[in-house]
């Protein structure tokens, strides 16, 4: 008599407990996120069933008080800032996790990247008082008032560097040593290996930390808010305003009352919207590019 | 990999949100006129609310087993809920209107506006009219007013805010009227705002631009029509940019309504009045 049944044909009881629990684990997670959803759908619901959603992408201005709600300058300095941000973070945080991997001794690399993470627990409000105090007078020295795009693609890039920084590190780190020792028994120079064999090979990894860091740059808040002048305005320069979907938020929630409560809930959906989005299109990229690795 | 990118998208969206439950919402309405004795029910003006709101808080601890119940929804609301009894006490943040007299009105404390800007700014003194002329920009530079020649940064409130509710009343402008460089929340982004940058205007509570500057802010209370802009001209009345916070009933004040008045105004909310940088009527 067998008082074990390892069988898979016939699982345990324990296996059947544990299956149960990640399904409810696994249901519970999924749920949240659609309880959320609805509590936004719903908290926004007045202003879109007395104004209808077209207002948002019509009307002449945002003056909620005066019953305008035009959300599509604020998409667009969104969008505005997490692309610029991106921009000059993915390059950078790309190259010094290069350098760390393969060029850096080791000591410094050590060191270095004790620094970068430090960097990434630094407090929002930190980065967003550094740069009211100490980049928004070096800017304005050059275009006054120094509240900009600029100043909030800045501030922006210095808090995503590190997420992406540490995990093109991690993925790099990740990349099989024979493929690297391969690349080396064929003659192939340090740069040609980093760049035909070990960005490539990584390069599923890169992108989830420029993706985890585009989801962080559209939904910051309080740094951008305190750097770009907050001004609804599609910005026209690098040096003009602009308020970003998350700021607009923190700014008018806590003392917005009625539809113009529910209609920053609106600006709440539509960030979302765009981050889900950005998602979307990042799980098509990702599966793109296993498919071309493969 | 497909896992891990919805796990992340999981997470962004959970960051998202939490931005909208991070702030202060204000509370559903619940508007039930019949209370027990031992509970009372305040509603009105969002300027008021939070002082009302951390004078109830001290009122139950210090009167064990009552409860006060404190609303938002406006001045217009806490008018229209103490004519109709819905609420024992409104709040209104503007002094009664000639129609009002049916109501009595107990003032709690005065809130002032004052206009700042930087320390460097020789500018001393504005009128009406030049404040309306800078913030819908007419004049674009200080030296319309005499000052140097600087482009001027307008640093206006965002939408919804109450120091703005009382600048728009003041000055007659509608909000798209204005033309702000800058739009800030809170009153100490608003003295940040104009500290960093010397040919900044804007406007914030007195009560935290006199805070800020006898701590070494760099900025300036600048005079309006005349008027030096401080606690003591919006306690007397002199100061235009100002207005009187009152709790206000229709009928005589009974029981617990009294007793809770009577506390608000006494000397032992003097630091919640100020807290708020609001200004206390007694000196």
């Amino acid at each position: 008599m067998i008082s074990s049944s390892p069988s898979i044909l016939s699982p345990s009881r324990s296996d059947a407990l544990l299956r149960a629990t990640l399904r409810g684990c696994a249901a519970v997670a999924g749920l949240i996120l659609v309880f959320i959803f609805l509590f936004l759908l719903s908290a926004a619901w007045p202003v879109l069933r007395e104004a209808g959603p077209w207002r948002f992408v019509t009307d002449a201005a945002w003056h909620p008080a005066e019953g305008l709600y035009q959300l599509l300058p604020m998409v667009a300095g969104t969008l505005y800032c997490a692309a610029g941000a991106l921009l000059l973070a993915v390059p950078l945080g790309v190259l010094s996790a290069v350098f760390l991997r393969f060029y850096a001794p080791r000591p410094l690399a050590v060191v270095y990247r004790r620094l970068v993470e430090l960097l990434a627990g630094i407090p929002s409000v930190v980065y967003g008082f550094w740069g009211l105090v100490v980049l928004v007078p070096l800017i304005a020295a050059w275009q006054a008032p120094g509240t900009s795009l600029l100043a909030g693609v800045w501030v922006l890039a210095l808090m995503i560097l590190p997420t992406v920084a540490l995990t093109a590190d991690a993925a790099l780190g990740a990349v099989p040593r024979d493929t690297l020792r391969a690349a080396a028994a064929l003659g192939l120079g340090r740069w040609s290996t980093v760049w035909r064999i070990a960005l490539p090979a990584a390069r599923a990894g890169v992108l989830a930390g420029v993706v985890l860091a585009a989801g962080r740059a559209l939904g910051e808040t309080m740094a951008v808010l305190m750097v770009t002048g907050n001004v609804v305005a599609v910005p026209d320069s690098v040096f003009a305003p602009l308020r970003t979907l998350a700021a607009n938020i923190a700014l008018e929630m806590a003392y917005a009352m009625d539809l113009h409560r529910a209609a920053l809930f609106v600006s709440g959906l539509v960030l979302a919207g765009l981050v889900a989005g950005l998602m979307l299109l990042a799980a098509r990229l990702s599966g793109e590019s296993a498919h071309a690795s493969a | 990999m497909q896992r891990l990118i919805w796990v992340i998208g999981a997470i962004a969206a959970l960051a998202a949100v939490t931005v909208l439950n991070s702030m202060p919402a204000p509370e559903a309405a619940s508007t039930g006129a019949a209370r027990a004795q031992h509970s009372l029910v305040l509603t009105g003006s969002s300027t008021v609310a939070p002082l009302a709101g951390e004078i109830a808080k001290r009122y139950e601890s210090a009167h064990p087993g009552t409860r006060i119940d404190v609303h938002g929804g406006g001045s217009g609301r806490g008018i229209a809920d103490a004519r109709q009894g819905l609420a024992h006490l409104g709040m209104v943040s503007r002094d009664l209107k000639a129609g009002e007299g049916d109501l009595t009105a107990y003032p709690l404390a005065r809130d002032g506006i004052g206009i700042i800007v930087h320390a460097a700014n020789p500018i001393a003194n504005l009128s009406k009219a030049q404040l309306i002329a800078i913030y819908t920009g007419e004049f674009g530079n200080w030296q319309a007013l005499g000052g140097r020649d600087a482009p001027i940064t307008v640093v206006h409130k965002a939408e919804g805010r109450s120091t703005l509710e009382l600048f728009l009343a003041y000055t007659g402008l509608k909000n798209s009227e204005t033309r702000p460089r800058v739009v800030i929340g809170d009153n100490e982004q608003g003295i940040k705002s104009v500290a960093a940058n010397p040919n900044a205007i804007g406007y914030v509570s007195i009560g935290t631009a006199e805070y800020d500057i006898a701590h070494g802010a760099p900025i300036r209370l600048v005079a309006l029509d005349g008027v030096a802009a401080s606690s003591e001209h919006v306690r007397d009345g002199s100061y235009p940019l100002a207005r009187t916070l009152n709790l206000v009933s229709a009928a005589p004040l009974r029981g617990l309504a009294r007793d809770f008045v009577e506390f608000a105004r006494a000397e032992q909310t003097r630091d919640l009045i100020l807290a708020q940088y609001f200004v206390p009527l007694a000196q």
